[in-house]
């Protein structure tokens, strides 16, 4: 399983790639292999701050639809467009190509937040 | 005893070929392999296998065979020739629906119910409560595995394993013969899919067998194991119904769209009712629809007309990968049924155009 160190993981099976006060975000490649084809991402938080824990949109595999949660307090700044034409992009490249959403960090970050290491060991990996 | 997790016969072989098994119905499946919208196109374009041992088998034999079938069933057996089958539902008291089933003719005194997984005990138990004529009943389901070869090169794929040739196996009809080496076989072209080709039942002690061999003789038709995931796509992509979904306790067939096989031609549990409601009309229907604009209908999503009145409820839903758009069937109120009405689907906070649809969804 691809868990890349440099990121920061959430117990709800999302990442986070910090940068110069912008965290970028998406789910791992556990979250998309359990979730299967990937069909539909929406996103329509675009320019909103948004608590950590709260949802800030959804995905659609196929057979279900799950909600996707900050993992940090920040505004949401961008959401990847890609995804709206191209979804699969997720399954493709969940550390890459099918990231989500960035967003302008403000606050202190969650204590919550999970090393590689520590979120192989939740997924059992 | 409801809480234990049952095996399927060949469950360590799909762990193995990478199934991704699920609960499903008391058993684990496997729900997919690789990819639902891949596993998805090989049934629609070629051929593919579904493991569905799961589903109950039961024998009804006895000189009052026919009379219990005609009882409880909805549909009329009595038309059965042998070597043929027929798609029916057990109808309850109440006007629901007990299960969906297919009814095959073996002989004048033989007969198989082909039953829903999860159902199994309670289709069982209201069958022989309602067998006072006496008829010979015999629960085979743990004996029984079913595979279901399905897609346009289903025939070419495997006939080089029997000797019966498969082409003349008519839709509904089925044959028992030698298939892989192995005999008492029953070849029947049925299905949940749409696409073409058969169901194979074979005893659980033969299983592996069967199944490696269909997978050896259709190497060239690249056929691939597929999952219930995808089976549920293209069952909705047809507009084929599924218990515990689509139809219930509470569903009359009638109200599910299933008035072609509800016959009045004999008398069967609750058909007076059901007759009376036929000639009333019905206050809901089961409808396809087809969403206009992007998004995914799921179960329990409210329908609304136009001007955002609730009008019913999403009974199963998904993307459509064969059309890239959103597809689903759910009860409306009659008014709103005819094909062509426009509806919109209230997906989370929003209300998404749709159209009702006539079934098959998926226009060839």
């Amino acid at each position: 399983m691809n868990l890349p160190e440099e990121l920061k993981y959430t117990k709800d099976h999302e990442w986070v790639r910090f940068e110069n006060g912008t965290a970028t975000v998406g789910i791992t490649e556990f979250a998309q292999r359990e979730l299967g084809d990937i069909v539909y991402v929406e996103v329509e938080t675009v320019g909103e701050s948004i608590e950590a824990g709260e949802v800030f949109g959804t995905v659609e595999a196929v057979k279900t639809v799950s909600d996707l949660f900050m993992p940090l307090d920040g505004e949401i700044i961008e959401f990847n467009e890609e995804l709206e034409s191209s979804p699969e992009l997720v399954n493709d490249s969940p550390y890459g190509e099918g990231w989500m959403i960035k967003v302008k960090v403000s606050g202190d970050l969650p204590s919550d937040l999970l090393s590689a290491a520590e979120y192989a060991e939740l997924i059992g990996a | 005893m409801t809480d234990i997790i049952k095996k399927i016969q060949l469950n360590d072989l799909h762990i193995a070929l990478g199934g991704k098994m699920v609960p499903f119905a008391g058993y684990n499946m496997p729900v997919r392999y690789s990819s639902d919208l891949e596993e998805h196109r090989t049934v629609r374009e070629g051929v593919g296998v579904f493991d569905v041992s799961h589903m109950g088998e039961f024998m009804v034999k006895g000189p009052q065979a026919l009379a219990l079938i005609q009882k409880v069933t909805s549909n009329d057996a009595s038309k059965l020739i042998a070597g043929q089958a027929q798609y029916s539902c057990l109808p309850n008291e109440e006007g629901g629906i007990v299960d969906d089933l297919i009814v095959y003719k073996f002989g004048e005194e033989e007969y198989m119910l082909v039953v829903n997984a999860s159902n199994i005990e309670k289709d069982w138990n209201w069958i022989n409560k309602h067998n006072d004529m006496g008829a010979d009943l015999e629960n085979i389901s743990d004996s029984i595995s079913l595979f279901a070869v399905q897609g346009p090169k289903a025939v070419e794929a495997v006939q080089a394993l029997t000797p019966i040739n498969l082409s003349e196996i008519k839709f509904y009809h089925f044959t028992v013969g030698e298939f892989a080496g192995v005999g008492d076989v029953i070849i029947s072209g049925t299905g949940y899919t749409g696409a073409g080709g058969f169901e194979i039942y074979v005893k659980n002690k033969d299983a592996e067998k069967v199944w490696n061999a269909i997978f050896e003789a259709g190497k060239n038709w690249d056929i691939k194991p597929i999952g219930l995931g995808a089976r549920d796509t293209l069952r909705l992509e047809m507009g084929y119904c599924l218990y515990g979904n689509d139809i219930n306790d509470t569903t009359s067939p009638l109200e599910a769209g299933l008035g072609w096989i509800t016959k009045f031609t004999k008398d069967f549990i609750n058909s007076e009712n059901l007759k009376k409601q036929k000639d009333e009309g019905v206050g809901r229907k089961l409808i396809g629809f087809v969403l206009q604009e992007k998004g995914i209908p799921r179960a329990h999503y409210p329908i609304t007309n136009t001007g955002g009145e609730v009008i019913g409820e999403v009974t199963s839903g998904t993307i459509s990968p064969t059309m890239g758009i959103g597809i689903g069937l759910g009860y409306l109120k009659s008014a709103y049924a005819a094909p062509g009405t426009e509806i919109e689907i209230t997906v989370r906070n929003k209300n998404l155009k749709a159209k009702v649809e006539k079934l098959p969804l998926l226009k060839k």
